[in-house]
Order: structure tokens, then sequence, then C-alpha cells
């Protein structure tokens, strides 16, 4: 069975883009529009890995870190957040939140297929 | 993609007013970070983006742009008002290559921007001139291209201690440390040891938590940064110490490995005084410094591991060198054939004496040292082969050079390069091959236009070929050229005073003239052949090794020379045969199988001498006519069927007694015309048997039945 990968991205163009990438290397991808959206739809799944932006509405990127390792099934998933350059001080606040690692946009998708590997191996 | 495209455009928009403004600013006030900061972000930011969403072009020239903002920001190359200039053009560039495309339209004109790219390159190339050259072009690269990253050190290899302790908590970031050191493994050699020491008792562990750390000797060739990347989701969860090992390439430390003592002094497990002290005690180092409590057991351990982690890259290097081989002199080679056929002989006496004795202890010690003795034998002589494609592939630029200075279009084919032959002979072989393949060429295939005209393709082919027959190397030229005028050579012959002009010769004599010295048809000298030397030269050249030369040809369809030579092999392996008292050998190589042959089967036959084996018909020579033995034949005999010159040819004799390694004894001078035999051997009771030549009798008999059919008037 093929790993679960949940997008996270309140932006249409790169949560098509993510998905497209993975969907094409052989994932299967859950989509979601924002940490609410994304709450909401991990119910009961076996999820092996979220991709999430940090900037969404409703709830960001890193208090869906936060709400997710609460989850006991998610309490050893990795999660990578996708920041820019000038969003240091997230990174570090999502490191904190419990986030595995981080994509820096922009990124091609070569680039964000080497971090899934490296995180779900 | 069109919707991905889409908001990329509007990103991009964003992103160059962006720029225009801070640019304008930093104009006003040229050295604010800041602004420069801000630049080279958009700048970055559009590349990526760019780059991300195929628009290659943008990707390039932002790239080119972003190089010399790179050394800007790291205060390099001073912002100027061409600097400046420059970059608002490359941004009116950028916004004519986003704008959407109408079907038919062919884009914007590219060579603006090309121009651009073009003056940014300059502009770095210059300032880098001028001021700081390497570091800074490191930087640029790094922060660039990440691939760039790998390139440089491509053909170094450095070796790299690793040692990396997660936090405790590490899990609950979902890392999987396994990953990452699995992705450690991808970069090179590799050696990790497992540091259990922190492991609680079972009681106390909290089964989500990480207590192991690692220790990684890694050699490899990437950097120091690469092996950084790996670890960098967990940099700031763990405890990461990158060092080089120095480059122990150096003259001494290639004669021996690394102590494990100067290793652990220099891990800083232990102090060089301490080293001393128990170096003064002579124990295993390991042993005493862990009694001593001076360091852990594992710590000598992850010492040990590196010792040999060094060990096998020192391997690994080496390999090539090791491979290589020793020069012997042949002489002490052929003693050892000597020795070893003197050894055979003893051997078999030893089975045979083993066996009347019946004794089962000394019979399985002389079967032992006869298994042994099979492999000494062959190992020996295998010392001596080389397969003679050594020698073919020398050949291949002779063929090629040739046919390019004589105009001829000739491809050379080798077959059989696998086939050994000692290692004096190939080397011997060599110039009588290369006149050969010289004639063929040069002689035998046609020019292109005569081949074609011919009906034959314009590409001339010249077989190499190599083949084992029995005892002996069949070697075979064969071109599928004009093939060898007979009358010419006639001729030639008559005027060179050769023979006389009424001789009469068959197709094989005639053609045998061309060996003679002085002989030469083409009716220019030309550099290659025409002089009369080679085929002269060929001939004493094969006859020092023993061997024959055979010519066959075919007017128009080509020829074909066959060199036959003697495996200079002073031992085989031979099938021993009985036949009335006496004992003979056969040369097992030759040898396909052994059946019976009954009355019944000769009745059959209707008085001719052949055989059904298997469903072929097999002609077969009764050696004991062959040789002339006197007294009745058994009821039963054997034939011994052989595969010689292509076709099969049975051998009857009285009784197939066994395999048998046999040393090769010359018969000596007196018996040098002996032709059905080519040498003797020397049984394990000591009584002489004959080794017979298979083709040779084959030969023989053929003969003797065209003269018998021609006195009998057929």
């Amino acid at each position: 069975m093929s790993k679960v990968i949940m997008t996270v991205d309140d932006s249409a163009s790169v949560r098509q883009m993510v998905s497209f990438t993975i969907r094409d290397a052989g994932y299967e991808v859950i989509e979601a529009v924002d940490g609410r959206d994304a709450l909401s739809k991990v119910n009961g799944r076996t999820i092996h890995m979220v991709i999430t932006d940090l900037n969404m509405p409703n709830l960001d990127g890193i208090g869906l870190i936060r709400e997710l390792r609460t989850l006991p099934a998610f309490k050893f998933t990795p999660i990578i957040m996708l920041t820019t350059e000038s969003q240091a001080e997230k990174k570090q606040d999502g490191k904190a939140a419990g986030a595995t690692g981080w994509i820096i946009k922009p990124f091609k998708p070569e680039q964000l297929l080497a971090v899934i590997r490296k995180v779900i191996g | 993609m069109d919707q991905f495209r889409e908001a990329f455009r509007e990103e991009a928009h964003e992103l160059l007013a962006e720029l225009e403004t801070a640019l304008l600013e930093l104009e006003k006030d040229p050295g604010a970070a800041d602004l420069i900061g801000r630049v080279f972000r958009a700048m970055h930011t559009l590349k990526g983006s760019s780059g991300m969403f195929g628009f290659d072009d943008i990707n390039k020239l932002t790239h080119d742009i972003e190089n010399v903002y790179d050394l800007v920001r790291g205060g390099k190359i001073p912002v100027t008002s061409p600097l400046i200039d420059m970059t608002l053009r490359a941004c009116d560039e950028v916004k004519k290559m986003i704008e959407p495309r109408e079907e038919g339209d062919a884009g914007p004109d590219l060579k603006a921007a090309l121009a651009v790219s073009a003056s940014f390159r300059t502009y770095l190339e210059s300032s880098r001139a001028a001021s700081v050259p390497d570091a800074a072009r490191d930087q640029a690269g790094k922060q660039t291209d990440e691939s760039n990253d790998t390139d440089k050190d491509k053909d170094r290899t450095m070796t790299y201690r690793i040692s990396f302790r997660p936090a405790a908590d590490i899990f609950l970031s979902g890392t999987n440390p396994v990953l990452l050191l699995n992705e450690v493994r991808d970069l090179g050699l590799c050696h990790i040891i497992a540091k259990t020491e922190q492991i609680p008792p079972l009681d106390e562990i909290n089964p989500e938590a990480c207590y192991t750390g690692w220790e990684i000797l890694l050699t490899s060739e990437h950097d120091i940064n690469a092996i950084r990347d790996v670890f960098i989701f967990v940099e700031d969860r763990c405890t990461l110490n990158i060092e080089e090992i120095p480059d122990d390439s150096g003259a001494e430390a290639d004669k021996e490995d690394r102590k494990l003592g100067e290793i652990l002094v220099e891990r800083g497990d232990i102090s060089g005084s301490d080293l001393r002290k128990i170096l003064d005690s002579h124990k295993k180092i390991g042993e005493i410094l862990v009694e001593s409590g001076l360091v852990g057991a594992e710590k000598v351990e992850a010492a040990l591991v590196e010792q040999i982690h060094t060990r096998e890259v020192k391997q690994r290097k080496q390999v090539a060198e090791t491979a290589a081989s020793i020069r012997v002199p042949a002489e002490k080679l052929d003693r050892l054939v000597n020795m070893v056929g003197e050894l055979v002989t003893v051997q078999s006496r030893l089975s045979q004496i083993s066996t009347q004795r019946n004794d089962p202890l000394l019979i399985q010690v002389a079967e032992e040292v006869e298994r042994l003795m099979a492999e000494l034998r062959d190992n020996t002589m295998s010392i001596r082969m080389l397969p003679i494609g050594s020698t073919f592939s020398r050949f291949e630029r002779l063929v090629r050079d040739l046919s390019a200075e004589l105009g001829r279009e000739v491809v050379l084919k080798t077959e059989g390069a696998e086939t050994e032959l000692d290692k004096t002979v190939i080397e011997k072989l060599n110039d009588p091959l290369v006149h050969l393949i010289r004639n063929c060429i040069d002689h035998g295939i046609e020019p292109p236009h005569i081949r074609e005209a011919a009906g034959k393709p314009r590409q001339g082919t010249v077989l190499l070929a190599a083949e084992h027959s029995g005892a002996h190397v069949v070697i075979t030229i064969r071109d599928d050229g004009a093939g060898l005028d007979g009358e010419a050579i006639r001729a030639k012959a008559i005027e060179r005073g050769l023979i006389a002009p009424d001789t009469q010769l068959s197709e094989k004599d005639l053609y045998a003239l061309i060996l003679q010295p002085g002989f030469s048809t083409a009716k220019k000298v030309s550099s290659v052949s025409g002089r009369g030397v080679g085929m002269d030269v060929v001939k004493r050249g094969i006859e020092t090794l023993q061997g024959t030369i055979e010519i066959v040809s075919e007017k128009g369809r080509g020829s074909s020379i066959i060199l036959k030579l003697p495996l200079t092999l002073a031992i085989i392996d031979g099938l021993l045969v009985r036949i009335g008292d006496d004992y003979f050998i056969m040369p097992l190589a030759a040898i396909e199988e052994c059946v019976e042959l009954t009355e019944a089967d000769i009745a059959r036959a209707h008085g001719k001498c052949i055989a059904e084996i298997r469903g072929e018909i097999v002609p077969y020579l009764r050696l004991r006519d062959a040789f002339a033995f006197i007294g009745e034949r058994p009821a039963i005999e054997q034939i011994v069927t052989t595969r010689i010159n292509g076709s099969r040819v049975g051998f009857v004799v009285d009784q197939v007694v066994g395999g048998h390694q046999t040393v090769i004894k010359n018969l000596g001078r007196m018996c040098r015309d002996v032709h059905s035999v080519s040498g003797a051997t020397i049984l394990g009771d000591g009584t002489v048997a004959l080794i017979l030549d298979l083709p040779k009798i084959v030969q023989q008999a053929e003969q003797d039945e065209a003269t018998n059919r021609k006195q009998r008037g057929y």
C-alpha cells in the first residue's frame, strides 16, 4: 500500500503543485486548505506524513502542528513545514511546536521529493 | 500547469514591484544592508519560482543577477549606479518574459535578456578578478547552486568521523534517525557503531525516548556540507560532531595501519601520557585500557572499528596495485614444470602400488595425492598460459592503419580469443601473424571498386580465429579476397628457378611455394609487403614453434592460412588404452566418448569400417591393424570416438584402461620421423606408453586409402 501524505496550503496553486508531484512519485495525497480543514480530515485515517504551509487562515501551520502532536496517532508522524527565507523565527516556532523539518519556498519538485524520502524513507 | 503559471505571474509582478522600489531606494543609500537583503531575497524568490513553473529563461537571468548580489550582500563588491541600472533593465526584461503568449506568438525577443545576463556575468568576472577571488566564489556557489557543492571534490575522497547523538525527545518531532543513517550510508563507504552505553535498565526505559547515539565513519567524495545537510532538520535536536580524519596516505602510514592507541589519543579519549604508561606494560592495548578504567569498552570498540574502516579504505585504494603481477624468469617456471612432471610420474606409481597392496589407508592417501597432483599440475601449467586475445586486440589497430594506407576497406573479426596458449608461444607468434595479416590485406583483399565489380561487399573481412584441436591450437587467418593465383605462383616459381618448368605439383604443394625464400608475386614492391621475405619469415617462425602451415585457397573467394601449433605442454590429460600387451595414450582433449564394438556391430557394417553411434555413422580405424599387431582381436573391442579436424573418427582399441596424467617425454632424434606418435610417457609400473598423434594417424590412413585406390585402378 502506498504511503499517504497530507498537504495543507491555502494557496491552490502550491497545493496543486505539491499534490501533482507527490502523486506522481507514487504516494497517496490528501489535500486540505487550512489547519482546521486538515484536522477535520485526519480523523481516524493513517497518514504517514504532513506537509503544511505556515501562513493560513483559520488555523495556521504552527497551530496545526501543535494540535497534531497532541493526537496519539500523530505523535511520531513526520511533519514538514513550507517556509520562506524571511520566516526564520517562524521556523523556530515550528520546530518548537514539533515540526520534523522544513522546505524553503520556492522549491522544485525534486527538492520536495528529496525531503519526503529523507523523513519517511 | 497553466493555472500554476498564472499564479506565478501575479507573484512575479509583486516581486518585481518590490524589487524596483528596493533598487531605487538602494541607489540613494548604497550601503544599506537591509535594502540589499530585500533585493537579494526578491531576486532569489523570483529565481526559485520561475524554475518551479518552467520559466527557465527567467531562471537563468535571475541566477546571474543573484550571483552578483550575493557578493554585494557579503560586502565583496560595492553597489554602484551602473549595477543598479543593469538590474533595473533586467527587471524590465523579466516583465516582458512573463507576459502570457498568444497562440503562434514566438514570445519576446530574448536577445536583450541574454545581453543583460551576459553583462551581469562580465560584471561578476571583473569584480572577482579585482577583489576577492576564491573564497567569494565558493560562497556564491554554495548559496545559489547547491548542486555545485559536490562537484568540487569529485576525485578526492575524505574520511570523516561523525558522532551523532539525537536528543532523547527526537522521536516526538517525527524524526526517524535510522533514515538519517541510511542517508549517510548512501554517501560512501560507511561504518556505523551504535553507542548504547546510555540505555537505562529496562524498568527505567521510556519507550518514547531515544537513548542511542551513533558513531559513523564515512569515506566519501562529498564534502562536509553534504554530510551536514543530512542532519539539517535535527541540527538543534542532537549533538552532531563531524571532523575530518587526516589523510594518512603518506609513505609511512601506507606501510602500517594506524595504531589503536594513536586513534584513541587523537579522538581525545585518552591522553598521550596515559598511552605511553600503558604501552610499557606490553599487553593488548584495548584490554589494558578498559581494565585500567581509563576508557570504556565501547570507546575502544569504536576506535577498533575506525581502525578497520581506515584499513578497508586503504585496501580499496590498493586493490589496483595488489592485482598487479610478479615477474618471474621463465627458466624458474620451466624448472617448476619439470618437477611437477616428475611428481606426476611418482604419483602414478604410488597409485599403482596402493592398488596392488589393497591397503585402504594407503589407497586413501594415494587418492588424496592424486587429487592434489592434478590441481598442482593444472595450476603450474596455467601460470604459463595466456589467452591469445591479448595478441588479437593488437591487430585491430594494424588492420585499421593498413587498410587506410592501402585504400582497402577491411574489417577484422576474431574468434576464440579466449583460447589459451603458452606465453612464449604467443610472443613468438606475434611477428608471423603480423606478416600474414599484412599479406591478407595487401595481396588478398581487393580494392573496393574491384570488389564491387565482382559482386562482393565493398568491405573485405579478415578473420583471425583460434581454437583448440586436440593437443594443438589451430590459428586460422582467412580473408574473403581474391584468393591465390595458382598459375601466377607457378610462373613465378619457374622464373625464380624454384621448380623445373615441367614439374607437376598438387594445389597444396603449389601454394606451399609461396613460403619459399625470395618468392613474391606482387608486381610492385609496396612498403607493406612484396619483398618476398614475409612468408619465409612466417614459415621459419612457425617451425621454431614446432608448428605447421597449411594454405587453402579458392580463386575469387579468398584464402585461408592455417597454423597448427602444439600446446607445448609438458603434461597432458590422456586416456590410457591397451592393444595387445602394449599401452598407448590418447590425448583426452580430442576424445568424445568410448563405446563397445561387438562382432554383431561389425557384421552389420558389411565389411566397412563404420559404426553407428547414437544415430550417427562414424568411420573408425582399427589401431590393431594400423600398427600391424599380431594376434587375435578380442571379441568385444572398444571404440574411442574423437573429433579431428571437425569430423568424428573412431579408434578401435582392445581395452580402454582409464584416464592418465601424462608426462610427455620426447622420443629423441632417432624417432623424429615417426609421425603417428608424438611422444612417450612412463606409466606407474615403469612401462613406456606411446602417445598417439591422432590427426596424423587419420591423415596417414587417408593417404593410404588414396594410394590403394590408385593402385586398384579407380
